[in-house]
Order: structure tokens, then C-alpha cells, then sequence
């Protein structure tokens, strides 16, 4: 790879770099700390498109490989790598960070120095995840981050901001706890293969040749401790309490890296780390979370509409979104996995935008309640616009982001389940009614509240920050090849490696009639038909 | 007859502290009141060149005194950490001494003391020299926990302490004569022996047993860490700083050679007995601490918590058991001194600011207090880079290698419980409003210092263990 060989090192470290500068500046100087953090984190995020030039599309592996032994008594190694999974993941990061500063521009009054370093550090803290293929060194990422989050959501925040900090960072402990003895866990059974080390691929590899060989009761375990870090992060249903707390009190810029990017860390981690190790507990599993999911889809939908506060309503929407992400990770299907990746970088960069929409009508209004709002598109018509285009990207509009990735997902789920399919299509549905809803109440009808009456529009600041996430909308609507391409080898590897079936009641089922499996078969050799050609 | 010149090589750590701390004793006298300081300078050059004189030691390692002492790799190990200790704590107790005017020099003559019999701890392969070591570590120490003697608490907590550890002491004795009744002899590798020879007989249990509860008092395991609490609120800040660490550490040394060693034959007769104490240790530290709202008293229950997780990775019987314990009591004594040694700096005078609500808004009025103090927090809590994470990682990663995984899960559990508690004193450093007007006395070189080397070790131990872990490794190798 030669040139490229720092080239994560670098992207992951520069954003700490660029905090311990800012610790450098006068507190006092807000405008520098801000325009400084604003330049690095563009840096970061131009350094980051780096990826794409280098990024091999038939390599199915990892590619810009790092590997140093870090600490050789306990066989853990600095290994660095992505793949066609993590390559937007990383991206995704480093384009919602800068936008995140600019959004804290002048909403942030306290400690303002802290702030933009906390930001950073989490920026290190996010690519780091992407980037490790050691599970120590996963785990470390993977700690480290929520400090910056706690610290933002506790500080500077609003309302019971340092109860949801709390609940943030214990929920995701407790979660991650256990994965922790799992590592552990894998880390011995490697060691009594002969082979000791924490270092992913070669424990998938050796988890594939045999030589470790896991009876399935404590395969299911393992699964289950990562499992449980991943779901709770994501959230997955019965586990999401935290997350409205967590969102409508943090501060702007955290709810957009919250929703943006760390929810993402568990629906990449049940990539990265559940399905590849655990091939056959994940698929024993897969119903259940699956069923869990789309009871998640449906639920989240169903609160998000009663919702009488606007910052409450778009994090119910994430919970709900990203129930589409956990189904199509456990349909185990190349369609569905594909509008899976996809859909997370379109929630992404969605709902960072719904949130910085809510962040900007905060900054005016200092509140979220329906009841204070009502009308701001009169005072407002251009902020306004690019609400409802984020409530249409956020919904699916066909042509918008939204839209494919939730289509592809349906569609992969449709072949093996129509029945989940179906239900899941329900909260398509159940989303254009909440958000076009939350629009109604925000910007149509009538004034009712005096104060909102003269509330100055978008300001320069703020309509470069939305119409950045606009144009990438449109862009990922319309040029979705360009990026799913990319995707294309990892899915398949990944897929191949889980044993391309089609799930536990597939099985089931294959057994007593032969035509659903033929069915099936068709299926996939149109799907690997349509994936054959360019 | 005199021993050969070898083993006083051998005791030079010990001999140099107990020499300064005789050389203290001696000048205190003709120093005048107002420059008692000088004699703590004087105790902190003798941690030096204790320091130094490891060295020496380490030069002539093997069995001194016919068998009744040992310099190796684990004995040196677990000096650097007491000796260290005491360093760091001398020049932590300086502002503290002069604050609550007690600035005397045989404070810090009882620390010498207090850090040669943990040495001696640390060395002992023979019954009796360890009771030596265990008396002279801990008399210093309880006189040490009520050198605020105009202070009702801290008579308080001297008298406990006292009492009970004379109790335990009993118990330990009780528990050398049986021993020496089962097997004729004192020393570790006879007794081992003789296990391996005749089997552990009721007898020998019952001495391991009665060995247990006079260690277990000092490495606070449950059941036998009800005074702890009380005893760390009531002495003085730095003086509980060292509690925490070194004797802990001492101690806990010891018990490795008792248990491996002298009863590593008879591990099946033991296991069940400290499983149960590392579950009850970790649960009720942990979920005392809960409640508490007295930042030192808090801390006191972590410390308790903490001897949980070290007795974790004791259970595994291992080398690697051996190993873990060693980097943990390192990694823990740097965390856990520098932490105390705050609170003894934000407490100011008569120790009035101990409560949580008192470190509100810290993280705005002296950020680096508070950065120090958070950092050590999120250590003690297991947050990956620091020494406390790494700490844990290793214990757990011994007794899970041992297959003990139930264990492992309830210490992780419990870890995300303490996150709780410390993270309460974050929340109030950070998240609040400063409630009272607080001026604290100036953070003079001294303690700077410490909390300097306190916070790089953490960090050290927390992202380039590796040196440390070797190191570790290689003293559970030499541990027999």
C-alpha cells in the first residue's frame, strides 16, 4: 500500500493532535478555538476522502494496513484497517464533525475551549472504532469515546442534562462490560489454540480452520456479551431507553454525532465483530432480533408521534431507523446488508441534519416544545425549507438517501421474509406521518406564540451548514452505485463467511418443501446476476 | 555468629530505612520547631536512596539468613512499589503536616519504619520473619493513623485499628503454631513439603485458615474489613493514602508466598475460601460506596473494592495470577495514592471539605486539580488508557485463563457499579455549581510532584504496560 501506510494512524490521531493545540490557546479566544477547530476538523475530513483514491474495490479484505506489536506480553497488536464497511463509516465521521463546529458556533458560551477539545477527542475516539482490528484496541476506542460524550452531554447540555449523561455512560458500561470478558474469553481460547493474540482477523481465521472450536452453548454466550454492547448502543427495542434522554438534553453538536455516528458503532459492531465470529449463533439468533427490530420500527414510530417536543421526536426517529439497520444485518442476505451499510450512512447524515434543523430553531427559541413553536415558516421560510428536506431525506423520499437504503433493505428482507418485510414496510409508512406531522406543528399554520413572530431566518453560517448536508442528500439519493460499488466485495466476503444461508425458519422450513428453497435460489442468482454486471 | 556479609546486602533497603529513620529520630530533637520539614526531606532522601540501594540488592539475590528471608525479582518488585509509596507520600504530607500543625519528625520516621517492615513482608519465606515484618508495619502504622492526637476522630481510628489489628495479629500467630504443629517447621519450603509429602490435614487448615483472617485484616477482604472505613476517615489524609497502598501491598505479597509457595500444594483447600472473599470483598465495597457522600470514605470502600478485584486474579493460582496480582497492586497503589493525596489537598484545614458536594465546580476553578483527580477516578473506574483498566484487564485475564468465569463476570458487573460512584464525584467537579467560596492553601513543589508522577504513572501503566507487565511476569517466575 506504500504511501498510504499512516494514513489511518494519521486521520485517527490528528484530531487529538488538534485538541491538545486548542488546550493551548487562550481560553478567552473564542473566535481562534472555533476557527481552529473548524480547520482541522476540515483537514480531518479532507484527509479522510484520501480513502476513497486508495481504496482497492476488488479487495475484499483490509485494506491501508497497519501492524505493531503494542504490548507483547499480552499478545496485543496496534492493527489498523478498513474495509468497504468502514471506509463511509470513517468518512461519515470526519464530514459530521466539522459541521457539528459550525453548528456550535455561537451556541456555546461556557468553557468554549473544552467544548471544541471534547469534540475532538471524541472525532479520535469515533475513527478509532472504524479503524481498530484488535479487540483491545477496539475495546480502548470504544471506552475512551464516552468520556468526551459524557462530558458534553453533562456540561453543556440542557435541562436534566447530567441524569442523562449518567444514564448514557452506565447503560453503554454495562453493555460493554461484558464484551470485555468476552474478548477475554476469546483472547484464552486462543491462547489454549496455541496462538494467543486479540487480534480480529486471526481469530475469525482461526475460529474458520477449526482450530479453535467452540461448542455452540458458549458460542451463544460470547454472542450474547457482544451482542448485548452493540444492541444497547444501537438501541435495539427493549434497550433504548437511554437514548431520548441522551439526545434531547445533549448539546446540538452532540446529538449530531450522537445520532450521526455512535449508534452506528453498534450496528458496525454486529458486522465487524457478532457475524463473523459467531456465524452460527448469529443466525440462531437472527429471528429474535430481527422480531426485536421491527417490534423496535414500529414502536419508536408509534411514540415518536405523540412526542410534544421536537428534539425528543427526531431521537424517537433513530431508534425507529435503525431498527431497519439491525433487520437487514440479521436477513443475512447481500441486498438487504448493503441498504443496511447504506442506511446508516444515510441516518447519518439525516438526522444529523434534523438535529441541527432542531439545534438552530433552539438557539432562537430555547426550547422544543411543540406548543412554543408553530408557524416558523413565515419568519423563517428558508430554514424552514430545509427542515421539511430533511423530514422528506429522513422519511425515503424516492431520489433522496433515505429512500435506497430502506428499499434495498425491504427488498433482501422480502425474499426470505415476506412477513418481516411487511411489518417493517409499516414504519416507512408511520414515518412520513410523524415527521410530516412534527413539520405541520413547527412551520405551518398559523403564528401562535408573539415571540415568533420576528425570529431572524437562516444566517450565512447556518444555510452553508445546511445546504452541505443537502447537496450530499441529493448526491447519495441519486449516486448510490458510487458508493454501494465500493461495498460490494466486503457484503459478499462477509456474507460467505457467515455461510450464506438464509436464516434459522428458512431452514426450517427447507426441509419439507423443496420449491421455497428453488424459489430461492432463483433469487439469488438474479441478485448475483444484477451484482455481476458493472 | 555473625550472618555473612551477603545477607546484609540483602536487607539494605531495610537497613537503610530503618537507619534514617533512626537518623531522624535522633536530630528531631535539636531541629527547632518552626523547621520541622527538614526531617521529612531528610526521610525522603531515605526513600531514595532505599531506592537506590534495591539496586544492591537485586546484585545479591537468594536466600539470606538461612532461608528465613529471599531477594528475587518478586520481592524487589513489591519493594519498589512500598518504598515508592512512601516517597510519594512523604512529600505529599508536608503541606498537610503544617496545615493541621503537627508537623513533627517522627511522622515521618514511623513512615520509614512502617515501609521496612512491609520490606521485610515482602521478603519473608519463613512464618516468623513475616509476623516480624506484619508487627513492625503495622504498630508504625497505628500510631501513624492517631498523629492527629487532638483530634477525637483520629483517636477514634487509632484505637480501632489498633485493637482489631491486634486481634488479627492473634489470629495470625494461632495460625503459625498450628501450622508449625501440622508440619514441624516454619519455613515455606519445608511446609510445602510436607504437604506434598503427608497432604493437608485438619490442622493445617485450620492454620491456613486462622493465617488468612491476620492477612486478610491487612489486605481488607472481606469478612475482615469492617474497620476499614472508619480507620481511613479517621487518620490523616496522606497517612491513609499509605494505608491504601503499602500495606495492602505488603501484605498482599506475603499472602501470594503463604498461599503459592508454603500452601501452593494445598490451592484446592483454598480456592472456594477466596473466591467467596473476592465476591463478598468487590460486593460490599462496591455497594457501600454507593451511598456514600464523604469523598474519603468513598474512597476507603473503593479501596476495598479494589482488594476484591486483586484477590480475582489471586484465585487463579497461576503464574500469570501471580503476575496480574503484582502490575494491579502497582497500577492501584499510583492511582489510589495520587487520589487521597488530592482529597488531602482540597480538604484544607482540619480536613472540613470532604464531602462530595464540596468538590463542586473544582473543574472550573482549579482545572488541574480536578483533570488529576478525574483522571484518577476513571482509572479506579477501569476506563481503558489508564493503569486501572490494564490492571483489571490482567486479572481477569488470569482467572479467566484458569476457566473461572463466573467470578470474572461478577467483577466485571461490579465494576460498572463502581463506575456509579466515581462518576458521582465527576458529576460534582465538573457538572455543578461551586456552592462555597473555597481559596485552597497554594499547591507548593512538593506535592506538585507527586501528583505529576502519580498522574504519568497512571497514564504509563495505562498505554505502555508492557515494560511493567515483564517485569511483573518475571517476579511471578522467581515467587517460591
Amino acid at each position: 500500500m506504500g504511501e498510504h501506510n499512516y494514513l489511518l494512524t494519521v486521520l485517527t490521531f490528528f484530531p487529538l493532535m488538534g485538541a491538545f493545540t486548542l488546550l493551548l490557546l487562550s481560553g478567552d479566544d473564542h473566535v481562534w478555538i472555533r476557527r481552529f477547530t473548524l480547520f482541522a476538523s476540515v483537514i480531518e475530513f479532507i484527509m479522510s476522502l484520501f480513502l476513497l483514491r486508495g481504496f482497492n474495490l476488488a479487495d475484499s479484505g483490509y485494506q491501508f494496513e497497519e501492524f505493531y506489536a503494542w504490548i507483547p506480553s499480552l499478545h496485543i497488536h496496534y492493527h489498523m484497517g478498513i474495509d468497504g464497511i468502514s471506509l463511509f463509516l470513517i468518512i461519515l465521521t470526519t464530514f459530521l464533525t466539522p459541521l457539528a463546529a459550525l453548528c456550535s458556533w455561537n451556541s456555546i458560551h461556557e468553557h468554549v475551549k473544552e467544548f471544541f477539545a471534547m469534540l475532538l477527542v471524541l472525532e479520535m475516539g469515533m475513527v478509532g472504532v472504524f479503524c481498530a482490528l484488535d479487540l483491545f484496541l477496539f475495546f480502548v476506542f470504544w471506552e475512551v469515546m464516552l468520556i468526551p460524550m459524557y462530558f458534553l452531554i453533562g456540561i453543556w447540555g440542557h435541562g436534566r442534562k447530567v441524569y442523562a449523561a449518567l444514564k448514557f455512560i452506565l447503560y453503554t458500561m454495562l453493555g460493554s462490560i461484558l464484551m470485555l470478558v468476552g474478548i477475554l474469553w476469546l483472547y484464552h481460547l486462543s491462547g489454549a489454540a496455541g496462538n494467543p493474540t486479540f487480534d480480529l482477523p486471526a481469530i475469525v481465521g482461526m475460529l474458520r480452520s477449526g482450530q479453535i472450536s467452540l461448542p455452540w452453548h458458549s458460542e451463544l454466550l460470547l454472542f450474547l456479551a457482544f451482542i448485548l454492547a452493540f444492541a444497547i448502543k444501537v438501541p435495539v427495542f427493549p434497550l433504548h431507553t437511554w437514548l431520548p434522554d441522551a439526545h434531547t438534553e445533549a448539546p446540538t453538536a452532540g446529538s449530531v454525532i450522537l445520532a450521526g455516528v455512535l449508534l452506528k458503532m453498534g450496528t458496525y459492531g454486529m458486522l465487524r465483530f457478532c457475524l463473523p465470529l459467531f456465524p452460527e449463533a448469529s443466525h440462531r439468533a437472527a429471528p429474535v432480533i430481527a422480531v426485536l427490530a421491527i417490534i423496535g420500527i414500529i414502536y419508536a414510530a408509534l411514540v415518536a408521534m405523540i412526542q410534544h417536543d421536537l428534539k425528543r421526536l427526531v431521537a424517537y426517529t433513530s431508534v425507529s431507523h435503525l431498527g431497519f439497520v439491525v433487520l437487514g444485518i440479521f436477513v443475512f442476505n447481500p441486498t438487504a446488508m448493503e441498504g443496511a451499510i447504506y442506511q446508516m450512512l444515510n441516518h447519518g447524515v439525516s438526522t444529523g441534519m434534523l438535529f441541527l434543523v432542531c439545534g438552530m430553531i433552539y438557539d432562537r427559541r430555547h426550547t422544543y416544545e411543540f406548543s412554543e413553536l408553530g408557524g416558523l415558516a413565515k419568519p423563517m421560510p428558508v430554514l424552514c425549507g430545509f427542515f421539511l428536506f430533511a423530514c422528506l431525506s429522513s422519511l425515503a423520499l424516492p431520489m433522496l438517501n433515505g429512500f435506497i437504503g430502506e428499499f434495498m433493505v425491504l427488498i433482501g428482507t422480502f425474499e426470505h421474509h415476506p412477513a418481516w418485510a411487511a411489518w417493517a414496510a409499516t414504519g416507512a409508512v408511520l414515518s412520513a406521518v410523524y415527521l410530516l406531522w412534527a413539520y405541520q406543528k413547527v412551520a405551518m399554520e398559523k403564528v401562535t406564540v408573539t415571540k415568533n413572530e420576528n425570529l431572524p431566518d437562516a444566517s450565512p453560517r447556518e444555510r452553508l451548514i445546511l445546504i452541505t448536508a443537502s447537496v450530499v442528500i441529493v448526491f447519495m439519493g441519486v449516486a448510490s452505485p458510487l458508493f454501494t460499488h465500493r461495498m460490494d466485495a466486503t457484503t459478499n466476503a462477509l456474507l460467505q463467511q457467515v455461510g450464506d444461508r438464509t436464516g434459522y425458519a428458512a431452514r426450517r422450513v427447507a426441509p419439507q418443501t423443496a420449491r421455497p428453497m428453488q424459489h430461492e435460489l432463483a433469487l439469488r442468482s438474479v441478485t448475483l446476476e444484477r451484482r455481476a454486471q458493472p | 555468629m555473625f550472618p555473612p556479609l551477603q545477607d546484609l546486602y540483602r536487607i539494605a533497603p531495610e537497613l537503610v530505612l530503618c537507619a534514617f529513620g533512626m537518623l531522624v529520630m535522633l536530630i528531631d530533637p535539636f531541629v527547632p520547631a518552626g523547621r520541622k520539614r527538614s526531617m521529612g526531606w531528610l526521610a525522603f532522601v531515605g526513600t531514595l536512596v532505599a531506592l537506590a540501594s534495591l539496586r544492591w540488592a537485586a546484585l545479591n539475590q537468594g536466600a539470606a539468613y538461612s532461608g528465613l528471608f529471599r531477594v528475587d525479582m518478586f520481592s524487589l518488585f513489591v519493594h519498589a512499589i512500598v518504598i515508592g509509596v512512601a516517597a510519594l507520600a512523604i512529600l505529599g504530607s508536608f503541606d498537610y503536616l503544617d496545615r493541621e500543625d503537627i508537623q513533627r519528625g517522627e511522622y515521618y520516621a514511623l513512615i520509614l519504619f512502617a515501609t521496612a517492615g512491609m520490606g521485610i513482608l515482602a521478603g519473608a519465606t519463613e512464618l516468623l520473619t513475616a509476623f516480624v515484618g506484619l508487627e513492625m508495619s503495622s504498630i508504625s502504622t497505628y500510631i501513624l493513623v492517631g498523629f492527629r492526637r487532638t483530634v477525637l476522630k483520629s483517636n477514634e481510628s487509632s484505637l480501632k485499628y489498633f485493637l482489631l489489628g491486634s486481634f488479627a495479629t492473634a489470629f495470625f500467630l494461632y495460625g503459625i503454631a498450628l501450622t508449625y504443629g501440622a508440619t514441624r517447621s516454619t519455613r515455606f519450603d519445608v511446609i510445602n513439603q510436607a504437604i506434598a509429602a503427608h497432604g493437608a490435614g485438619p490442622l493445617l487448615i485450620l492454620g491456613l485458615g486462622l493465617i488468612f483472617v491476620g492477612l486478610g485484616f491487612k489486605v481488607v477482604a472481606a469478612p475482615f474489613q469492617i474497620y476499614t472505613p472508619d480507620v481511613y476517615e479517621g487518620a490523616p489524609t496522606p497517612v491513609t493514602a499509605i494505608l491504601a497502598c503499602g500495606p495492602k501491598a505488603a501484605a498482599f505479597a506475603v499472602m501470594l508466598r503463604i498461599f503459592y509457595s508454603a500452601f501452593g500444594n494445598a490451592s484446592h483447600v483454598w480456592f472456594w475460601a477466596i473466591w467467596v472473599s473476592a465476591v463478598l470483598t468487590m460486593c460490599i465495597g462496591n455497594f457501600a460506596a454507593l451511598v456514600q457522600t464523604n469523598v474519603k470514605r468513598l474512597l476507603a470502600y473503593s479501596s476495598i473494592a479494589h482488594a476484591g478485584y486483586i484477590l480475582v486474579a489471586f484465585v487463579s493460582a497461576s503464574e500469570i495470577g501471580v503476575a496480574a496480582v503484582l502490575f494491579y497492586l502497582a497500577a492501584y497503589a499510583a492511582m489510589t495514592l495520587g487520589a487521597f493525596l488530592i482529597v488531602a489537598h482540597v480538604g484544607g484545614t482540619n480536613e472540613e471539605r470532604l464531602n462530595i458536594e464540596d468538590y463542586a465546580g473544582l473543574g472550573a476553578k482549579h482545572p488541574w486539580i480536578a483533570a488529576c483527580f478525574a483522571l484518577f477516578l476513571f482509572s479506579l473506574l477501569g476506563l481503558p488508557a489508564t493503569g486501572g483498566f490494564l490492571g483489571k484487564l490482567y486479572a481477569f485475564q488470569a482467572a479467566l485463563d484458569q476457566r473461572i468465569v463466573w467470578l470474572v463476570v461478577i467483577a466485571a458487573v461490579n465494576s460498572v457499579i463502581g463506575a456509579y460512584y466515581y462518576l458521582r464525584v465527576v458529576v460534582a467537579m465538573y457538572f455543578h455549581e461551586p456552592n462555597k467560596e473555597w481559596a485552597p492553601t497554594p499547591m507548593h513543589a512538593p506535592m506538585f510532584i507527586v501528583l505529576l508522577v502519580t498522574a504519568a504513572a497512571t497514564i504509563y501503566f495505562g498505554v505502555l504496560p508492557n515494560r511493567i507487565m515483564e517485569l511483573a511476569l518475571a517476579s511471578a517466575r522467581s515467587l517460591r
